[in-house]
Order: structure tokens, then sequence, then C-alpha cells
């Protein structure tokens, strides 16, 4: 890049981030200024409350969005995974290589269209199935747009909980899994592969391209997370806004309520087959917890919803066989539902 | 020149041929560009991000879509 681009690139950052932080931080007086001084209407109204609400909520989700996704781009960006699994092969990390595999399945947020090959790679360079299988679980499950969703509705202890336990889920999935010897229920080229695995030689080179040439296609990719799920921010929010306004407050607690043992795995299994994403779901949750349904069970919802789909089994059917498809969505499934019923009885 | 696009047919592979179809012909330069969507094609290239760029036989770029400008430079 010219030196005057990367000028131009570095002194808008230097704007823009700041800017962002600031909004974000006097967003809510702002908000309030603009519906109850701009607009004709009151704070005590259900329409102006939820008005506020929905305008508050999209402008702070929005900025979240762009910087974690812009940041997870960095990462992504940087990212060896070929180095991974070559670690994750020759070192001996007595059970470790489940928690290092779930991890950073969390940290790197691949499209889902490349899970598929990283699975094969995995496979390819004789990576347990279980430990694959840790990565797999919790890839989709804890993402840019579930993190900075829950950021933005519950705050910072509720998206550690929410992120905690993904990699949790799929530290013990993995494992169980890993004791099944499911091998045969892979597609048969897959365990041809798996027979021929081998650990290639660090054929890794790493990107030529510096950092700052490739730093305006990241930012434009966090921008485009933020035009892509939009849309379904706006739509879930005003949901959210008018139910936060109108529904009574015991309306969703006469029903999903702690003391209602079928709660939890109700809400899961409808979720399993739904594929919301998270955008759109996690602003009409964020009502359901504040009008009194636990947040155990609105996670396991969550989880249910953005993990485990109908697409993502047509996915792994190039890899797997039905039979190791169900296995692998049975055991999740019930692991979200157990999570469920922990998280209600800590809180 | 030999060029390939790896992807399993995702919006960012199909952005990345786009994105070497125009490098290629602002460049001006003969080349012949391959759309390889068959996994265990993509396998053999050792990749394990999607989407990617071969150039004569070389991965240049995976995991990515970079600019039109980037690929004119690794071209």
């Amino acid at each position: 890049m010219e030196q005057k681009k990367k000028l131009k690139l570095i002194a808008s950052i230097i704007v823009v981030l700041p800017a962002l932080v600031a909004l974000y931080t006097y967003l809510q007086p702002l908000i309030d200024y603009f519906t109850y001084q701009l607009l004709p209407l009151k704070p005590e109204t259900h329409l102006g409350e939820a008005i506020n609400f929905f305008f508050y909520d999209t402008i702070k989700i929005m900025i979240l969005l762009f910087l974690i996704s812009s940041l997870m781009g960095v990462v992504n960006a940087y990212f060896p995974v070929e180095r991974l699994r070559v670690y994750l092969t020759t070192k001996k990390m007595y059970g470790l290589q489940y928690f290092f595999a779930s991890f950073f399945g969390a940290v790197t947020p691949f499209c889902s269209c490349s899970s598929i090959p990283l699975f094969i790679g995995f496979v390819q360079g004789g990576i347990p199935l279980g430990v694959t299988f840790a990565y797999l679980i919790t890839s989709p499950l804890v993402n840019e747009v579930a993190v900075a969703m829950f950021l933005g509705l519950f705050g910072w202890k509720a998206t550690l909980i929410y992120a905690g336990s993904g990699i949790l889920l799929g530290m013990i999935g993995g494992y169980i899994l890993g004791k099944f010897k499911l091998d045969r229920y892979l597609s048969d080229w897959v365990k041809q592969i798996q027979q021929n695995a081998q650990i290639e030689a660090d054929q890794w080179e790493g990107e030529k391209t510096p950092f700052i040439d490739r730093l305006p296609a990241i930012i434009a990719d966090g921008w485009g997370i933020v035009r892509k799920v939009l849309l379904y921010v706006i739509i879930g929010i005003a949901i959210g806004a008018a139910m936060h306004g109108y529904v009574p407050e015991d309306f969703f607690t006469e029903y999903l309520s702690e003391d209602k043992w079928y709660a939890i795995p109700l809400a899961v299994i409808l979720a399993v087959p739904m594929y919301a994403n998270a955008a759109g779901i996690v602003p009409v949750i964020q009502v359901f917890v504040a009008k009194g349904v636990p947040l155990g069970t609105a996670i396991a919802f969550m989880m249910a919803v953005v993990g485990l789909s109908l697409p993502e089994a047509t996915l792994l059917k190039k890899v797997m066989q039905w039979k190791l498809i169900g296995i692998f969505f049975g055991t999740i499934t019930i692991f979200i539902i157990l999570l469920g019923y922990l998280f209600n009885w800590i809180i | 020149m030999d060029i390939k696009v790896l992807g399993t047919g995702c919006a960012k592979c199909k952005t990345l041929e786009e994105v070497t179809r125009k490098a290629v012909e602002e460049k001006g330069i003969d080349a012949t560009i391959e759309k390889v969507e068959d996994i265990m094609q993509i396998m053999t290239f050792g990749v394990m991000t999607t989407p990617a760029l071969v150039i004569d036989g070389k991965v240049a770029v995976k995991g990515r879509v970079p600019s039109v400008d980037e690929i004119k430079k690794l071209l």
C-alpha cells in the first residue's frame, strides 16, 4: 500500500475508534434526549419506553458487533490452524487437548462453510475424533455475533457464562463422543483419509501480505457482518421492544418458570431444528429473562438454536453417516439440557 | 498462468472468484481461472480454511477474501 493510503487508514482508525467508544458510553443519555425531548414521547408511557429501548439497543448492538467482528477478523487472519493441528497431534496433553480444541473453536470465527474442510484437515492430521468434535461443537456455538449480542443485552457476566459454558460443552461433548469409538460411522472416503493420516511437515509458510495492507479488508469484513445481520437485529429488537413495553410481567413466568421441570427440555427441543441466527434470537430471549424466565433456560434455548441446526446436519452429511450425525446431535442436545438445569440451580 | 479458487460454494468463495477475475482482467494477463468445489480435491491442497486461492499450484491466500489490488500483487 502506498504511504499516503496507509496514513489515511491509521488516521481514520484514530478518529473513528474513540468516537465509537464515546458514543457507546454516552448512548443512554443521547437516546433519552432524542426520544423524550426531540420526539413528543413521555418516559412513563409504554410507547416511549419501547421506542427508547429499540433505538438504544439497536445502536449499542451495532457498535459492539462491528468492534468485535473486526477484532475477531484480526485473530482469524493470524490464527495458525495448521500449527494448532501439528501441536494437537505431537504433544502429549493429558486431556488438555480437549480444552485447546474447544477454546480455539471459540476464538476462531470461521465461516460455517469452513467447518467441513477443518474437520477433514483434523482427521487428516491424525487428531482423534473426540478432539475434532470438541472443536466442531464450540465453533458455531461461541461466535462473534452471539458474543456481541450477549454483551450488549445481558452484560459481561452473562457473556462470560455463555462463552465459558460453550467451551465446557465442547470439551465434555468431545470427550464423551471420543470414548464411543465412532470412527466407523464416518463416510467411507473420510475413513480412507484417516487411515493414511500423517502429520505433514509444517509446510505452512505464513501470509506474505503485511498486516496494514490486510486491515482494510478485515474492517470491511467486520462491517459486512454488521450489514448482513442488521435486519435480523432490527426485527429481533423490534419484537423485543414491543414485548418489553406491552407484555405483562408474569406472562412468561407462568409457563417457563423454574418450578416447571419440563421447561428446559421443551425449549431446547423446539430450538434444535431452528436456525434463527443469534442476532435475531437474543433480543427476544432478553425480554423472556426480563420477564422472569430463568437465565439457564434462556441460555440452553439459545445454544440449541445456534449450535445445532438442520443446515448444519446436511453439511455434516458429507463427512459422516446419518447415524453419527444422530449420535452427535443427540449427545449435544442432552448436554445442553443438563447445562440449563445446572445454571438454574446455581444462579 | 494457472489459477484455482477453492471453496465449497459459500458466499465468500463466490466473492473470491469474482475478485480474482477482476484482478486478472485489470492486469490483462493470460490465465485460466478454475473454481474447485469438490471437497476431496480441495483437501489435496492441504487447505483447512476456505476460500483459498491457488496460483500455479501454490496456495497464495486462504481463509479470507483479499482485495483486487492484493491479488494483482500476488499474480
